[in-house]
């Protein structure tokens, strides 16, 4: 019992985790249909200067803003310098992303090294909380603070498109991008500021997964992988199909990890195929 | 459109037959050697520090073995098998080394023991990897191992962790596959031996970052835990274990408190000193080739780690025995190399962690250090010798038959509950 | 070649594609014949081999991605899937099963990797475009994870070793020359096989299907069956790729379909361009080379850095890689000024095709 408990709580903080990540993959797709490849680079990226920020300022907040700010930044630019010229070019688009994956995660080698980096978060969320009392479960702080955050932030996203003019523009730009053009909206400032967005929660999602796992080299595949999956799972472009899958995902992993070791890994790709086969635009997915 | 088909081809035919017109030359008074590790991907910096044992091994030696001078080819593989063994191929039949140094990791090392099959002109000297069925079964007869494997890292640890630390029931954790299991193996043969139990092994996916879940299953009645895990994994899993509340004591596999692991930053660092470990290295062993090799190695390379980890060591043992056979032979490689294999046999090298001798299959007979993480006066935690075992061989003293009749290692090989 | 007796066939016209032969054709064919008599077996096997069977590999995904809008990562997959079936069918040193000789096993990898290929079409053609490449790299990612975990089949994390190369009619193939000889061949075959599909009605229907796909399913043409089939074209020939593969290296592991190699598959078919069938040789001859020889150039460290910057200048400048690269040179000569414009763009979720007129 104590030991489903955990797991169920590990999952669905590591659920959180991947939704953090996947959230911004899907809101880049939705509106621009931009398979973002360089996603999980993003995530890793932002790990590491997020880290260099804390270990210099001592301060693990000043991390987590400078991974979300510092990849905002390098989104922006990615979406100017490079992704405004080939507006509509999809595939193109994708197989810029797969290039840039590649030389990223070269580069962070050369600059990090292969060592793995664990941040120091503030003390008073790190160590076990008591959960229950019988039986005795006890839970780390840090881990309800990331589901915290991610439930803070997908709400927090929720508000952003439904409720304010930006995330009008964006929710009508993932809909009809040809008329929100046609209606006199600045479209290109909305890729950009939506691009940073998506690359910023890339970073967040990166520090704040660094800390409660680690950051070494590779973390960029897997990240990107499990954003992969939660969105096709959960269908792409949206943010609620994005909690749904990353949930479904997290819980799969852990309690497979720990009722079948041997297959754990393969049970997130499991639940990808049968999604795809009843429902192949995802969950939450609109036909396409 | 097939136009452009023809030029391209043409074009590239032209570049084909530029590039293979180039031959090797080769000097008579020259031997070349070629070492080959993982100077790609995310074992980039371990193979780094091997070839500083490769390098610092002929710096030594002035470049020059038997009278004649050591032309250095560097070989690079990203410790996938199949990248292994592109590498030595490309070392062996285009630079046309007559000695090869390496690889680096378990899987490199079976692939490329077998690849020595198929070119029998070739002696191959092992760098670190430490499968156990390199050498103990279906070897191949060029291919030698000076340094020691996977089990064999483990030698007196298990007899510590029971006797001395008074651990009687652990769990194991390490990741799912061959170098792990042979790494859990060479505990479990001196701790199951002296009465302890392994109650549960957990085989870790490998890649899974996520430990929580597995601490979360170890149960409450053990003294202490088993972590056979490298790099990032050792980092994250004990970060995770202390996050749930974890406080039994940990015993470390021989790549998991390394000088990686103990200079990774974090809190988990206070928490590992008094982990006992075995491997084939230790830090501050105080003996006088050792500390002189560790002042060498950090005068040699001021870039390189603190002190000089065990791929450098393994690989500096390599490259040392490749150089002191050739001076035995006089540089003489001729005949197919039947002399200076003999002498490779025969050799009783004094290293830097003691003497080392081949057994029959060409593997390593060595010493092997029982340590204890401590913390020194400089904030840099090492690896305090707790015991040198001497002269373990790859049956870990056991008779052969007795030793093969335990079978190949597995996920449920050995096991004692 | 038994080209003049096909000629003597009962079609009544010949092929569209063999009038097309040209006296260059036969030099090219006349050099790669030639090639291992003057090359060591190092250029003979690592280089030349090599680069034809990636190009092969290649070439399956050039085949769907170029006449089929389809740009499969999986192709290293099911090229895999392939090999290991010859080590579990057939015999091997490290974790031995079924022990048939390669005359059984070798046909039945075949036919397991197609049907592998197949399934991964039928899920996959269910979505469109840009989903294709998503799906295809998780299902990639979850074959190498399946087959590192599965110790009774696949033999984890160590795989197999010591798979025997075939032999036959008096000869060990896998010594360099006849190993060479039989990749050639392989490659040749496949080359003419994709050249001879393209244009067949099956392979215009692929193409017109890339171009819109509504326009043919409303003209009552199975747009996802067309796919699938394509699917299932181009994993035969990844399969028989992945044998070569294995062969020349005689081990298969959870490494070789892991996700460098695959993403290696795409970087050598859109480095030498995917709308020619020859295009994936050219990427696969640079990319074997670089591979081989960045370690003498440069630091091997950075070798991905240069590989990856090479592929985003080729994506950036020349949509058809260095085929294209090569015509648009040429046409700037020939129009010694004028525009130069090549009317070539990239279209939404597809590669347009403009070189059939």
């Amino acid at each position: 019992m104590k030991l489903f408990i955990l797991t169920v709580m590990n999952g669905m903080t590591l659920a959180a985790l991947y939704f953090l990540v996947a959230s911004g993959f899907t809101l880049v797709f939705g509106l621009m249909r931009n398979v973002n490849l360089a996603h999980g680079s993003l995530y890793l990226l932002g790990a590491y200067v997020g880290f260099n920020v804390a270990d210099w300022t001592g301060s693990w907040f000043l991390g987590v803003a400078a991974g979300f700010l510092g990849m905002a930044v390098v989104g922006a630019i990615l979406q100017v310098v490079i992704f405004r010229r080939m507006q509509g070019q999809d595939l193109r688009q994708t197989l810029v992303t797969i290039g840039l994956s590649i030389v990223m995660a070269d580069l962070m080698l050369a600059v990090w090294g292969g060592n793995t980096y664990q941040f120091d978060p503030p003390s008073w969320l790190s160590g076990p909380v008591q959960l229950m009392t019988a039986p005795v479960v006890k839970y780390p702080l840090y881990r309800l603070v990331l589901l915290a955050s991610a439930i803070v932030i997908g709400v927090g996203l929720w508000l952003l498109l439904n409720k304010t003019r930006i995330g009008m523009m964006i929710r009508a730009g993932v809909d009809d991008r040809g008329m929100l053009a046609a209606s006199g909206v600045n479209v290109q400032r909305i890729f950009t500021i939506t691009f940073a967005l998506g690359a910023g929660l890339a970073g967040f999602a990166g520090v704040v997964g660094g800390t409660a796992l680690s950051i070494a080299p590779g973390e960029d595949t897997r990240y990107l992988l499990a954003s992969l999956v939660v969105v096709i799972v959960g269908g792409m472009g949206s943010v609620t199909g994005a909690a749904i899958g990353a949930t479904l995902i997290g819980l799969a992993e852990q309690l497979g990890l720990v009722y079948s070791p041997t297959y754990g890994v393969v049970y997130t790709f499991l639940i990808m195929v049968v999604v795809l086969a009843f429902r192949p635009q995802g969950i939450m997915g609109k036909a396409a | 459109m097939s136009n452009v088909t023809r030029r391209n081809l043409l074009a590239a035919s032209v570049a084909l037959t530029v590039g293979f017109s180039v031959s090797a030359a080769m000097a008579e008074d020259t031997i070349k050697v070629g070492a080959l590790a993982t100077l790609q991907g995310a074992f980039t910096v371990l193979g780094e520090d091997g070839m500083r044992g490769v390098k610092l091994a002929l710096q030594q030696h002035n470049n020059m073995a038997g009278g004649k001078k050591i032309e250095l080819v560097t070989g690079s593989s990203d410790a996938s098998p199949d990248s292994a063994v592109n590498a030595a191929r490309k070392l062996v039949e285009q630079d046309k080394v007559q000695i090869l140094v390496g690889p680096l990791s378990g899987d490199e090392g079976l692939a490329v023991k077998n690849y020595a099959k198929t070119q029998p002109q070739v002696t191959f000297i092992n760098g670190t990897s430490a499968a156990q069925d390199t050498t103990l079964r279906d070897p191949a007869p060029n291919f030698f191992r000076f340094t020691t494997d996977g089990a064999q890292w483990q030698a007196g640890l298990g007899e510590y962790a029971f006797a001395t630390k008074g651990y009687k029931k652990v769990v194991t954790i390490a990741e799912d596959y061959s170098f792990p299991y042979t790494q859990v193996f060479g505990f479990m043969q001196g701790f199951c031996k002296s009465g302890g139990h392994v109650v549960n092994k957990f085989w870790v996916p490998i890649g899974n970052k996520d430990f929580s879940s597995i601490v979360a299953s170890i149960p409450d009645d053990i003294d202490a835990i088993y972590v056979a895990l490298g790099g990032a994994d050792a980092v994250n899993f004990l970060n995770q274990y202390e996050q749930a509340g974890g406080d039994k004591p940990m015993v470390g596999g021989s790549i998991t408190v390394d000088q990686t692991v103990l200079g990774s930053k974090g809190k988990q660092q206070d928490y590992i000193i008094g982990t006992p470990s075995a491997g084939p290295i230790a830090d501050n062993w105080d003996n006088a080739a050792w500390t002189k090799f560790v002042a060498d190695y950090k005068a040699a390379f001021p870039d390189g780690f603190p002190s000089p980890s065990l791929f450098a060591q393994g690989y500096y043992v390599s490259t040392l025995a490749m150089l002191t056979a050739l001076d035995q032979v006089k540089g003489d490689l001729s005949g197919d190399q039947k002399a200076y294999r003999d002498a490779l046999q025969n050799l009783k090298l004094d290293t830097p962690t003691g003497p080392v001798t081949l057994d029959k299959n060409r593997n390593g007979i060595a010493y092997n250090f029982l340590t204890e993480v401590a913390k020194g006066d400089d904030g840099h935690l090492y690896n305090k010798v707790v015991k040198v075992v001497e002269n373990v061989n790859q049956t870990l003293g056991m008779p052969e038959a007795e030793f093969m009749a335990i079978g190949p290692v597995g996920r449920d090989n050995p096991s004692c509950p | 070649m038994s080209w003049t007796a096909t000629g003597a066939a009962p079609k009544p016209a010949t092929p569209a594609w063999m009038k097309t032969i040209r006296p260059q054709h036969v030099l090219v064919l006349l050099f790669l014949i030639a090639y291992p008599l003057v090359a060591s077996p190092f250029w003979t096997v690592q280089i030349g081999a090599q680069s034809l069977f990636l190009g092969v590999i290649a070439l399956s995904l050039m085949f769907l991605a170029g006449y089929g809008g389809m740009v499969s990562l999986s192709q290293m997959t099911v090229a895999g899937v392939a090999g290991y079936m010859v080590a579990v069918f057939g015999t091997n040193s490290t974790h031995p099963l079924f022990g048939w000789p390669l005359w059984a096993a070798v046909p039945i990898a075949i036919v397991i990797a197609t049907a592998f290929a197949t399934l991964i079409g039928i899920i996959s053609v269910r979505t469109a475009g840009i989903y294709t490449i998503m799906i295809t790299l998780a299902i990639g990612v979850a074959a190498f994870y399946f087959a590192q975990q599965n110790y009774e089949i696949f033999n984890g994390h160590s795989g197999f070793a010591g798979l025997p190369g075939p032999v036959g009619f008096g000869m060990d193939w896998r010594a360099p020359m006849p190993f060479y000889y039989m990749s050639l061949a392989v490659a040749a075959l496949s080359y003419l096989a994709v050249v001879y599909l393209a244009r067949s009605t099956f392979g215009l229907t692929l193409q017109a299907i890339r171009d819109n796909a509504r326009r043919m399913n409303a003209l009552g043409f199975n747009v996802n069956l067309h796919r699938v089939v394509a699917h299932a074209v181009a994993g035969l020939i990844a399969a028989i790729g992945g044998l070569l593969y294995v062969w020349m290296n005689g081990r298969v592991s959870p490494g070789t379909i892991d996700i460098g190699p695959v993403i290696d598959i795409l970087v050598i078919a859109v480095i030498g361009g995917l709308r020619h069938p020859i295009g994936p040789f050219i990427g696969a001859v640079l990319f074997v080379l670089m591979k081989n020889f960045a370690i003498d150039l440069i630091s091997p460290e950075r070798f991905n850095t240069l590989i990856g910057l090479i592929f985003l200048a080729i994506v950036l400048v020349s949509p058809d890689g260095l085929l294209g690269l090569w015509r648009l040179a040429s046409d700037r000569l020939k129009a010694a000024g004028l525009n130069g414009s090549t009317g070539r763009q990239w279209g939404n979720n597809s590669w347009r095709n403009n070189n059939g007129k």
